[in-house]
């Protein structure tokens, strides 16, 4: 049998990282990419105020944006995948210039494409999401790699004006169970927009 | 902009008369000659804000996440730039998320740029293959009346439009 590497951190399964994220969460709003991220939202508690994408593969933290600039008064969390966010680098440079500050970018990272085989994305080769974001001028950004950090992240916050934050939390490659948000787009914007009071039209 | 010919040169200022008029509180854009002065129009103004992109698509989910959010968005870019939208349109398309776009068309009318021709060409089909709609003005008298209608069809109606604004129109570009 092979020997496990002994140095290496035992990460925290993306599941647990979601729920602990969203554990205090009160009334931020959620917006999460496509994918495994949509499924640890939807596993964690599905609510009026979680909008998840299907597709629109990139579009994660942007959707985030424009929600953020809309309600300003209101702390706005994209949770999304290393793969996802990786489309939207440019958008990262978007988010910096326009610099939301009830907005935070939460990518858990593992490295991988889970949807399609597990294939390895370029934050697995070397490229660093949180330092691209430093780079861009986020207020915050940063790498975490377990529960009491994540925790910490996810405790209730007295101002909204600290952001634009990034957060790359670094997760197992593991595969949970998953757990399908609704797939009536419409639905989950009516009911989004419900929640804030707004009518569907 | 010191063009000598003031009634096609008062559409930027029509046209951001009929945005405000719309409650339009969102204003996203790649930076292109051809909307310069409404650029410059809605930057100017504190009640709007303003999201400069690094590419379109962007665009795109932004307005989604303005509706989510209350607000109504415009999009501002160039025939070159729907190329780049066209999956991101998916969220629009399938959510029902009213979508406006104004596209200022390059390559198909005394065109200097080889390169500007294919998505020139391209343009519309490929909004209307992926499901939004096309409104297309020659004139500054038409488009400021499309754009009125376009605004109702998104934002009252739950469309997804794209605008499109002639070359004749902008004019030869200058060197």
């Amino acid at each position: 049998m092979k020997k496990p590497a002994l140095e290496q951190p035992r990460l925290p399964g993306r599941r647990e990282v979601v729920a602990t994220l969203l554990k205090a969460r009160e009334d931020v709003l959620v917006v999460t990419g496509l994918g495994s991220a949509a499924y640890d939202v939807h596993a964690a508690g599905d609510r009026d105020d979680n909008y998840y994408l299907w597709g629109a593969m990139g579009g994660a933290a942007l959707v985030g944006l424009g929600l953020a600039q809309a309600q300003p008064g209101k702390r706005v969390l994209v949770i999304t995948g290393d793969g996802e966010q990786l489309m939207a680098l440019g958008g990262l440079a978007t988010i910096a210039v326009a610099r939301p500050g009830n907005l935070d970018i939460v990518v858990i990272d593992n490295e991988r494409y889970g949807e399609t085989g597990m294939q390895t994305s370029h934050t697995g080769l070397g490229i660093d999401l949180a330092k691209i974001a430093a780079a861009c001028g986020f207020a915050e950004a940063g790498t975490l790699t377990d529960l009491e950090e994540v925790r910490a992240l996810g405790a209730p916050r007295d101002g909204h004006n600290a952001g634009p934050r990034l957060f790359v939390i670094k997760v197992a490659p593991d595969c949970p169970p998953r757990s399908l948000p609704p797939r009536d787009a419409v639905f989950i914007k009516n009911r989004f927009r419900a929640h804030l009071g707004f009518a569907s039209i | 902009m010191a063009d000598a010919d003031p009634p096609a040169t008062h559409w930027p200022s029509r046209l951001y008369e009929v945005l405000k008029q719309a409650d339009v509180r969102q204003m996203a854009y790649v930076p292109d000659a051809g909307h310069a002065a409404l650029i410059d129009l809605f930057r100017a103004d504190r009640q709007i804000v303003c999201n400069v992109l690094t590419t379109e698509e962007e665009g795109v989910a932004i307005a989604a996440g303005a509706w989510l959010g209350g607000q109504r968005a415009v999009l501002l870019m160039q025939s070159s730039g729907v190329g780049n939208c066209i999956n991101m349109l998916s969220l629009p398309v399938i959510a029902r998320f009213p979508l406006l776009m104004l596209v200022t068309m390059r390559g198909e009318w005394a065109e200097f740029n080889p390169w500007q021709v294919p998505m020139g060409r391209g343009a519309q089909a490929a909004l209307e293959a992926v499901g939004v709609r096309v409104l297309r003005a020659d004139t500054a008298e038409d488009l400021v009346d499309s754009v009125e209608s376009a605004a109702a069809l998104a934002f009252e109606a739950d469309q997804q439009i794209a605008v499109l604004i002639g070359q004749r129109l902008l004019g030869k570009k200058k060197w």
